[in-house]
């Protein structure tokens, strides 16, 4: 133990570029914004059908406007990068365990995957496509 | 490979001055040599006054943990054969530092003393029964008894940087680890410390504790495993009134 009082340590504002996987990490994180916008979006719909035919109508071609369309690509890209890392980082969440051996990580990645399509498929189906 | 390499070390001499410093070495560059090598030979031959801790060289004891161009490196095991001409050596980041390259550990042993890491056994047990465990059980838990208490997770954390109080990575994955313990019955205790505004919701799942482990431990797993733990404890505790001791 000294007897003068340890240097403290201080953080820059940009200690976020300083590592690949801390980028990734903000990248990843940043990612829920764009979800959310579109779920936004998704609620605005919902207002618009219950105000009427033509305000739903109204809804439906901001959608497939060019800058709707942008949006929707931008939120699709960015929910596909944030699913697939949270899939990526599953197995070191939910450990299964046989015995004294642990599932391999990749199975349970796997598994993620499989859910993700089956439930995509229920959802289609459901949706009248 | 040169026959030199140009070591630049990070120094802090609170009595001299306050402000930290940069000092360049030229030190022999031998192919069996770890930059623990370096640094002794520093000590020994170029400059006595330079401070830093070590003791096993096996990386085992945690002791020399440090920030080596920047990523946190226990100095025993990483390889002078490695680096190009020169290295940085800085101390470990994220931690208070009472000089040149030794960190302060005392807030990380308080925080171990916090998550109470050792077996809290449901009644005591008599010394020849003892108690039994299977290799299932061992297993679930052992990846996680191989923390060395190096603090490079600590360095690596950007939480603990921007929150001190934060218990941090490797008390919580050794939390984790008496949590599993099937001699344990401990989890409820830790829960005040480990479930709280300090414990594993700080955490944001960066997992970059994991990437620099010497040891190949996985706390950010184990913490993400905490918070669905402590999830379900929050749950069942709302649907259904339950004994908390």
């Amino acid at each position: 133990m000294s007897r003068v009082q340890p240097k403290m340590p201080s953080m820059s504002y940009s200690w976020w570029v300083k590592r690949p996987n801390y980028i990734r990490y903000m990248a990843r994180e940043l990612t829920c914004v764009w979800i959310g916008a579109y779920a936004i979006a998704l609620v605005i719909g919902l207002f618009r059908l219950q105000q009427g035919a033509d305000e739903w109508q109204a809804w439906l071609a901001a959608m497939a406007s060019t800058p709707g369309l942008v949006f929707q690509v931008l939120a699709l890209v960015f929910a596909l990068y944030h699913t697939i890392s949270w899939f990526h980082l599953a197995p070191s969440t939910m450990p299964v365990w046989r015995g004294d051996q642990q599932v391999p990580p990749i199975i349970i990645e796997v598994v993620h995957y499989l859910v993700w399509i089956g439930i995509s498929i229920v959802v289609f189906w459901l949706a009248g496509g | 490979m040169a026959d030199t390499i140009t070591v630049r070390v990070l120094r802090y001499q609170p009595e001299a001055e306050e402000k930290t410093f940069w000092q360049e070495y030229e030190v022999p560059s031998r192919n069996d040599w770890v930059i623990l090598d370096a640094l002794n030979y520093i000590k020994d031959h170029l400059d006595g006054s330079l401070s830093f801790r070590w003791s096993c060289h096996m990386a085992v004891c945690g002791s020399c943990g440090m920030m080596v161009d920047d990523e946190p490196t226990l100095v025993c095991k990483a390889f002078l054969r490695d680096y190009p001409e020169s290295i940085e050596i800085k101390p470990l980041a994220n931690l208070p530092v009472h000089r040149d390259l030794m960190s302060d550990m005392d807030g990380f042993t308080d925080k171990l003393a916090k998550v109470k890491p050792y077996v809290i056994p449901a009644e005591a047990q008599s010394s020849e029964e003892g108690c039994q465990q299977s290799p299932e059980e061992l297993a679930v838990f052992r990846q996680y008894t191989m923390c060395i208490n190096c603090l490079l997770c600590y360095a690596a954390c950007p939480q603990v940087g921007l929150n001190p109080g934060y218990i941090g990575p490797a008390a919580l994955s050794l939390a984790h680890r008496y949590n599993l313990d099937s001699r344990d019955t401990g989890r409820r205790e830790r829960n005040e410390v480990t479930a709280s505004d300090e414990g594993v919701w700080e955490c944001t799942f960066v997992g970059e504790c994991s990437e620099v482990c010497p040891k190949h431990v996985d706390p950010a797993g184990a913490i993400q495993q905490m918070k669905l733990a402590s999830s379900l404890d929050w749950l069942l505790d709302k649907l259904v009134r339950r004994d908390k001791s």
